[in-house]
């Protein structure tokens, strides 16, 4: 079962839904059992990987951004990196070039690649499986 | 090459701002790039079939949107390219939309044959 590959593309934005966080755990798993992954991410999703996103503290709570250690979707998705090189296997995460220049979102960690939805296509015709996760 | 079927249920999803809708803007990009790619509408996208749309008019201060979308439009020039646009005709129906509303070229199609479009298909994205 090990070493087929998947593509997944999403689109919500960061901080407002389940689906970042369920499209990520998708990734992982896949990534965890050996498969390679590609991720198309659409609109909105392009700025789960934008490098200026930064902890804040929790002023309900009165904690700092350090006792809060507030998560990141781009810290993540860099972990996703990280576990991919780890496990030997690929991860080939996609941001779409004009979702990403209308939302000024261009400057990335390390990882993710501009593309299209060409990119998005040859990588679901190389793939076993594709996900759609959209925006509802 | 994979049969790929997109369901498009949610409509207006950023249209205005968009000025199209995003998944048949990128249906219509993967068929440019050579796709065997079908659209299916149902729920509230079925509107995106409906003849006469206009968005225009939008300004905010002196911002004024020049270019709204049309997405009726779209479906046509969709349809025209060879993409097969098929509807589902109750909820067509349970909208108001009769024959006279709908675009030409469109594939009605009843709820009980959805299933047999979605195996005639090797890929199905649910959008």
């Amino acid at each position: 079962m090990a070493g087929k590959t998947i593509t997944v593309a999403i689109m919500d934005a960061p901080y407002e839904s389940a689906n970042s966080t369920t499209a990520l755990r998708i990734v992982q798993s896949a990534l965890a059992k050996g498969h390679n992954v590609n991720v198309f991410a659409y609109e909105g999703a392009v700025n789960l990987t934008m490098k200026a996103q930064a902890p804040h503290p929790n002023p309900v709570k009165g904690t700092s951004a350090e006792q809060e250690a507030h998560p990141t979707t781009k810290d993540w998705v860099a972990s996703l990196f990280k576990m991919a090189k780890d496990k030997g296997v690929k991860l080939d995460w996609v941001n779409c070039g004009l979702c990403v220049d209308e939302r000024g979102a261009g400057d990335w960690v390390e990882g993710p690649r501009r593309g299209g939805p060409k990119d998005f296509l040859d990588a679901s015709n190389a793939s076993q499986a594709t996900l759609v996760i959209p925006t509802k | 090459m994979a049969k790929i079927l997109n369901i498009v249920e949610t409509a207006y999803r950023g249209t205005i701002e968009e000025q199209d809708d995003t998944v048949l803007w990128l249906t219509h990009m993967l068929k440019n790039a050579g796709a065997d790619i079908s659209v299916l509408l149902r729920a509230n996208a079925v509107n995106y079939a409906c003849k006469g749309q206009d968005a225009s008019g939008l300004s905010f201060g002196d911002a004024k949107m020049t270019h709204p979308p049309e997405i009726d439009k779209d479906v046509e020039k969709m349809i025209e390219k060879g993409v097969s646009i098929y509807v589902v005709e109750e909820d067509a129906r349970e909208r108001g939309l009769g024959d006279d509303d709908l675009l030409a070229g469109l594939r009605r199609i009843k709820r009980q044959g959805i299933p047999q479009l979605i195996d005639e298909h090797d890929q199905v994205w649910h959008w």
